[in-house]
């Protein structure tokens, strides 16, 4: 059975994993609703094999809470990626092709990257009023120094480029030069920046809803559940900590799978492997 | 020398730019947050039963009446004489509130940023020399697992299986309840910082021994390595000699990179241990719109981090020689 070679079986682990990503958010957002419902009759249960996860003290069922919080971090998650993959790559490209604009960004970078990070996404939630847009603009806007630091030096080697330099000078305009030979060459590691984002703002998402700055505690966010479940650590009540926070563990793994089998199916030089 | 003494002096003016630029930003972001001061901490009931003129004067207490550019240079005029204002929620000098804060998460912080960057060294050094057998394996996963791991998540964790499961480690807060903060011995101090400072220690390894691999990958891959093991030498030997040597750089630009990412985990650490450190001041402060108490821990935090990259950018001219060369004939 030694017919599949290492490309061929990246993809379907690629396939997959996506397939189990998109079955939890699909999955918890239809539970939205049973994850608020609450059951005054089955209150505090442990684990069982009818109550995967338990219950909580409104007798809410935490597999759905849980499924509909990964859910949300998900969304959420693939939204402020993109936006701050987005923003990386506009302003590494502009830095790189403009003199001013790079010492502004190095400047920039510099600053974003001086405050610690989980303050700077508070500072960005609360000048947004925290609650849902809080979340979104404050893990967006602070994501994206990093990957512009890796698009800007990618686009100042690639300028060096034989085949830049010639159309530079045939006279190509630079906004062309930028769409037709800068972009498709980024894209590669663009894809893998953008997708290895994912886990980071997952992450901040779910902490600065811990700490009470992001979505609002009515929300079924794994950062509401583990910081509701604090209060009832010490009566002994583990459920309510453990599993959402090993799901969440696992979504954010699947994540990181994902952008390494990205990167490994874009990478050229391991097409023929 | 005189390059040197140039080299940081510039790069101590681009501190003081950067750190006029974060507390800027920092007062910007707090000044244009929609929720209103007032509302926050004296509730929306007790602020529709009073007067006009209380009303009037909570406002100049809170300082939301007084125009944005007005408050931010009396605010920079005051800092630049060493005065952060006075904080709204603990009626204290910001400096003073910093100072005891910052006091308490100082032994936490500094543990955890040497023990997580010895061990990040070495399991990196180790991985990278022992690269695709078992021991390599087994790090990089336990690195990956560390770093998909939210903070705040292990630190239930082990309050779990140490404080509540096996008591050996109090619950929380640095001072038992019911104690004075001065008859609490030293032991007692430490016993409730064990368990916060290994939570930062073991999330601060995962990113310092995985890079750290990588460039002992580098290393090892490189001519004069080849060279090395053509003239016989043992691969002990080669990590001591070459390996570490040249890994030494991008270790120290680790090591101080990661100040910024322990301050930020011990934001989320002193809040499940309830420890009364900076980070939890930081999260009061942001709850209760305490904008002089917020703006100082920014600010402060930001000056700790870039003084950790000066001393990076200095300490690469100790190291090798090669940039100290290279400085002096620029």
């Amino acid at each position: 059975m030694r017919t599949w070679n290492r490309r061929q079986r990246t993809l379907c682990l690629l396939l997959l994993t996506a397939v189990i990503l998109l079955a939890v958010t699909v999955s918890g957002a239809l539970l939205t609703d049973r994850a608020t419902e609450t059951d005054f009759a089955h209150t505090n249960l442990a684990p069982s094999l009818d109550r995967l996860f338990g219950t909580d003290w409104l007798g809410r069922d935490m597999l759905a809470r849980t499924l509909a919080g990964l859910s949300l971090s998900i969304r959420i998650g693939a939204l402020t990626a993109c936006v701050s993959a987005v923003i990386a790559l506009a302003l590494g490209v502009a830095a790189a092709l403009n003199r001013r604009a790079d010492a502004v960004l190095s400047w920039l970078i510099d600053l974003f990257l001086g405050i610690p990070h989980i303050l700077l996404v508070m500072l960005i939630s609360l000048a947004c009023g925290r609650g849902f847009l809080g979340v979104v603009a404050g893990v967006s806007l602070s994501h994206w120094p990093s990957l512009a630091r890796l698009v800007r030096e990618e686009v100042l080697q690639l300028r060096q480029a034989p085949y830049l330099l010639a159309a530079e000078k045939l006279g190509v305009p630079r906004g062309q030069l930028v769409r037709r030979h800068l972009l498709p060459h980024l894209l590669p590691q663009f894809l893998t920046g953008l997708i290895l984002q994912f886990p980071h703002a997952i992450l901040h998402e779910a902490s600065v809803t811990f700490l009470g700055f992001g979505l609002s505690s009515e929300q079924p966010a794994i950062g509401v559940i583990l910081s509701e479940s604090m209060q009832y650590l010490t009566t002994g009540r583990w459920w309510l900590a453990l599993f959402p926070g090993a799901a969440l563990v696992g979504v954010v793994l699947l994540f990181a799978g994902l952008g390494e089998q990205v990167r490994r199916l874009l990478d050229p030089s391991s097409v023929h492997q | 020398m005189r390059h040197r003494l140039e080299f940081a002096g510039k790069k101590c003016i681009r501190m003081v730019l950067l750190l006029l630029g974060v507390s800027l930003a920092a007062f910007l972001l707090m000044a244009a947050s929609p929720l209103d001061p007032l509302q926050t901490n004296v509730g929306q009931a007790a602020l529709g039963s009073m007067s006009p003129e209380q009303i009037a004067q909570l406002e100049d207490y809170w300082g939301t009446n007084i125009p944005l550019p007005e408050r931010y240079l009396g605010w920079l005029a005051d800092a630049v004489r060493g005065d952060l204002g006075t904080s709204l929620l603990y009626r204290q000098p910001v400096l003073q509130i910093i100072g005891e804060r910052l006091g308490n998460s100082l032994g936490l912080l500094l543990f955890a940023w040497v023990l997580s960057g010895v061990l990040g060294l070495a399991l990196g050094v180790a991985a990278g020399a022992l690269r695709g057998r078992w021991p390599d394996r087994l790090i990089r996963g336990w690195c990956l697992l560390i770093s998909s791991t939210p903070t705040f998540w292990l630190a239930l964790l082990l309050l779990m299986v140490f404080s509540v499961w096996l008591g050996w480690f109090p619950i929380g807060l640095s001072v038992p309840i019911g104690a004075a903060a001065d008859s609490v011995t030293f032991l007692e101090r430490l016993q409730h910082a064990v368990l916060p400072a290994l939570t930062l220690s073991i999330t601060g390894v995962s990113s310092i021994a995985l890079h750290t691999r990588e460039k002992m990958v580098d290393v090892l891959e490189s001519d004069y390595v080849l060279f090395a093991r053509a003239r016989g030498e043992k691969l002990p030997a080669i990590v001591l000699r070459h390996g570490l040597r040249n890994v030494a750089l991008p270790a120290i630009t680790l090591q101080f990179a990661s100040v910024s990412e322990i301050i930020g985990g011990s934001v989320l650490v002193e809040q499940v241990f309830s420890y009364p450190g900076l980070g939890q001041a930081a999260v009061n402060a942001g709850l209760g719109s305490d904008l002089p108490l917020l703006l100082g821990i920014t600010v402060i935090t930001a000056a700790i981090v870039f003084a950790g990259n000066l001393a990076a950018d200095l300490l690469y001219g100790v190291v090798d020689p090669k940039i100290r060369r290279g400085a002096a004939r620029r």
